[in-house]
């Protein structure tokens, strides 16, 4: 198990958590990441920038902070 | 009057289906958050007239920003047919909203739009099927090219209230289900696009590419609105034009109508910067300085928008963003804001919270300049060369930048990260390309001609009148005492209010040195918004924050203005 963070770009996982409030777990649920989805990490930005990652046929930025709060287990 | 709701995600293309219903033109672009406000039209459905409203895309009935809590305030407040606008290319995250939707009971109908694209990457959705299990009717269309938009207003009257239930807790497990069912994926290859999608977002291709591209669009933008002026507008003003208003002139001959209509003659000639008349600069103005910079500006935006290029460069210049308290997207109301201050104080609603929404509209309004005063500071600065247009625009960089820094400090309250979609890259579809264009050509026209025109009034009303005298020699200790400026400069500065491109202009006839042009230009793009971008701010902050916004507008304005004028003082 590793964060959104550690993951590297271009590996996939699944999402196995999330530590969070219920706003944030709302808002990352609305585009499609939640529990049990597999994802996939295109990009991250240097010096704590975003995270981009795919999820079905959406990419998604999301801030670092939210991204280290993401718990993943990488498959493949 | 019945009513349709277009409602749905953000960036499924609701506004562009708008347009093909009602005929009416609303500006839509390949990023999530175009539209901010909704717009009605009028469509005809036999002998009935029916209401259609464009809805804010939100992803879900629970709002998580300002434009998301519009968009679901006016779909569980407004009565009427909802029509959902899926993405097909992203059915599972579309149905959310979708079932979401079907608990409200509404007569509803699907809409796949996208169809064309879904079918490219190699997506099936069989769509008979999805209508079988969600019990009301599924269209698809591909909105650029018009195609399905007949069938869907065909069963418009078909739309029913769906029978489909579930509990709350197992939406997304339902979602699941009704995926596997009706949709097909097959496996394919990337794309060209994608792959250069790729590469504009890893940071080490990402930057330079972003500094190229911007670069670029300097260079675009300067070279067509030149050109437009050198070889189109001046040639018409000057041989055309100037020809005719001289002989008006010399048949009114000296009067007070003379002067409003016509202006004053400069060593006998019209001059149509230096006038300041109604029918000289106040047409040469709008018309020949600024419209060629705006046009080049909109079109070179309009390309960037439909590509998908912006929320890109969002994640780009996140890092840097935050260190003012706002993030990346704040880039979008920033480089609107180049175009015209209105946009840009709307487009804030991307930002989430109030502290968010005040830091990026008080730093738009004071250090981003409007492509008006951007062609005005171009003309008369530019004079000088190329270092003298450096210092200003430069001067208003910094500030921006230092700006942001105290606003983070200075700002109580919570900025969350950044969290967007990235949609794919599209190629701009050149007739909506240029429809954008032209609507936004209009909308400037009938914005700026009229100000200006007023603007051009007043101004001969408070010179005959004294009170700019008056208050140039009240002003004098703050206008030459701190700025170094004539005291004539309280002019342009009242102006400034009403039209800054106008008050650019007034600033030709002082006779300023080179510093004191630097100086009053960049004074002039932060000490106050001018009155439209003023109305839309006092409506998007509210009073009490309006008031602080101007505050240190003012503040700042005098400060870097003072700066400025001792810089150039000592060296």
């Amino acid at each position: 198990m590793m964060t959104l963070t550690e993951l590297k770009p271009g590996d996939e996982g699944i999402v196995m958590g999330i530590s969070g409030g219920r706003g944030m777990m709302r808002k990352l649920e609305s585009l499609g990441i939640r529990i049990g989805v597999k994802i996939k990490k295109i990009s991250s930005q240097l010096m704590g920038g975003p995270v981009i990652v795919q999820v079905g046929n959406t990419r998604v930025a999301i801030g670092y902070g939210m991204a280290h709060r993401i718990l993943i287990r990488p498959v493949g | 009057m019945r009513k349709i709701l277009l409602v749905g995600n953000p960036n499924v293309g609701k506004s562009v289906i708008f347009s093909r219903l009602t005929g009416v033109y609303v500006i839509a672009s390949n990023y999530p958050g175009t539209t901010v406000e909704y717009t009605k039209g009028y469509m005809h459905l036999g002998d009935e007239k029916i209401e259609i409203i464009d809805v804010p895309g939100t992803y879900s009935l629970d709002p998580t920003s300002k434009a998301e809590e519009v968009a679901v305030k006016m779909i569980t407040e407004t009565e009427g047919i909802l029509i959902d606008i899926i993405d097909a290319t992203n059915l599972e995250r579309n149905l959310n909203l979708a079932l979401q939707l079907i608990k409200l009971k509404r007569p509803m109908i699907i809409v796949l739009n996208l169809w064309d694209e879904a079918g490219h990457i190699g997506i099936e959705i069989d769509k008979n099927r999805l209508e079988l299990i969600l019990g009301i009717p599924v269209v698809s269309t591909c909105g650029i090219t018009g195609e399905g938009i007949r069938e869907l207003v065909k069963r418009i009257p078909e739309a029913k209230v769906s029978d489909f239930e579930y509990e709350k807790d197992e939406r997304w497990g339902k979602i699941g289900e009704i995926v596997t069912k009706v949709q097909k994926v097959r496996h394919r290859h990337h794309t060209f696009l994608e792959r250069l999608g790729d590469a504009t977002i890893h940071p080490l291709t990402g930057i330079p590419i972003a500094i190229l591209i911007l670069l670029l669009i300097f260079f675009i933008i300067r070279r067509i609105g030149e050109g437009l002026i050198s070889y189109l507008f001046d040639p018409i003003f000057e041989n055309l034009w100037a020809p005719l208003i001289s002989s008006l002139s010399r048949s009114i001959g000296p009067s007070i109508f003379h002067d409003i209509l016509i202006g004053k003659l400069i060593e006998g000639r019209i001059d149509f910067v230096e006038s300041l008349g109604l029918l000289t600069t106040g047409l040469y103005v709008p018309i020949a300085m600024v419209l060629p910079y705006v046009f080049a500006f909109y079109l070179v935006l309009s390309i960037l928008e439909d590509s998908g290029y912006l929320p890109r460069l969002g994640v780009l210049v996140d890092t840097i963003m935050h260190r003012f308290g706002i993030h990346g997207l704040a880039i979008v109301p920033m480089l609107l804001g180049l175009g015209c201050n209105v946009p840009g104080a709307l487009a804030t609603r991307v930002l989430e919270t109030r502290r968010e929404r005040f830091i990026a509209a008080t730093m738009m309004a004071i250090a981003v300049p409007c492509m008006a005063q951007i062609a005005m500071i171009f003309g008369l600065v530019g004079r000088y060369g190329p270092k003298a247009l450096f210092f200003v625009f430069f001067s208003l960089f910094v500030v921006w930048l230092i700006l942001g820094i105290l606003l983070k400090t200075l700002i109580r309250g919570e900025s969350p990260e950044i969290f967007v979609e990235i949609p794919p890259y599209r190629l701009p579809y050149l007739k909506a390309i240029l429809t954008k264009v032209e609507m936004r050509i209009i909308s400037f026209l009938f914005e700026a001609v009229p100000w200006v025109l007023i603007g051009v009034i007043i101004v001969n009303i408070l010179y005959v009148s004294g009170v700019i005298s008056f208050l140039g020699t009240i002003l004098a200790p703050l206008i030459t005492g701190l700025l170094g400026l004539p005291p004539e400069a309280v002019a342009a500065l009242i102006i400034g209010f009403l039209r800054k491109d106008v008050a650019v202009g007034m600033l030709s006839p002082l006779g300023l040195s080179e510093s004191q042009l630097i100086v009053a230009s960049v004074v002039l793009t932060m000490y106050f918004p001018c009155a439209a971008t003023f109305t839309i701010l006092l409506r998007e902050l509210g009073i009490r924050d309006m008031c602080r916004s101007a505050l240190i507008m003012i503040i700042t304005a005098l400060t870097i203005g003072t700066i400025l004028n001792l810089i150039f003082t000592v060296f």
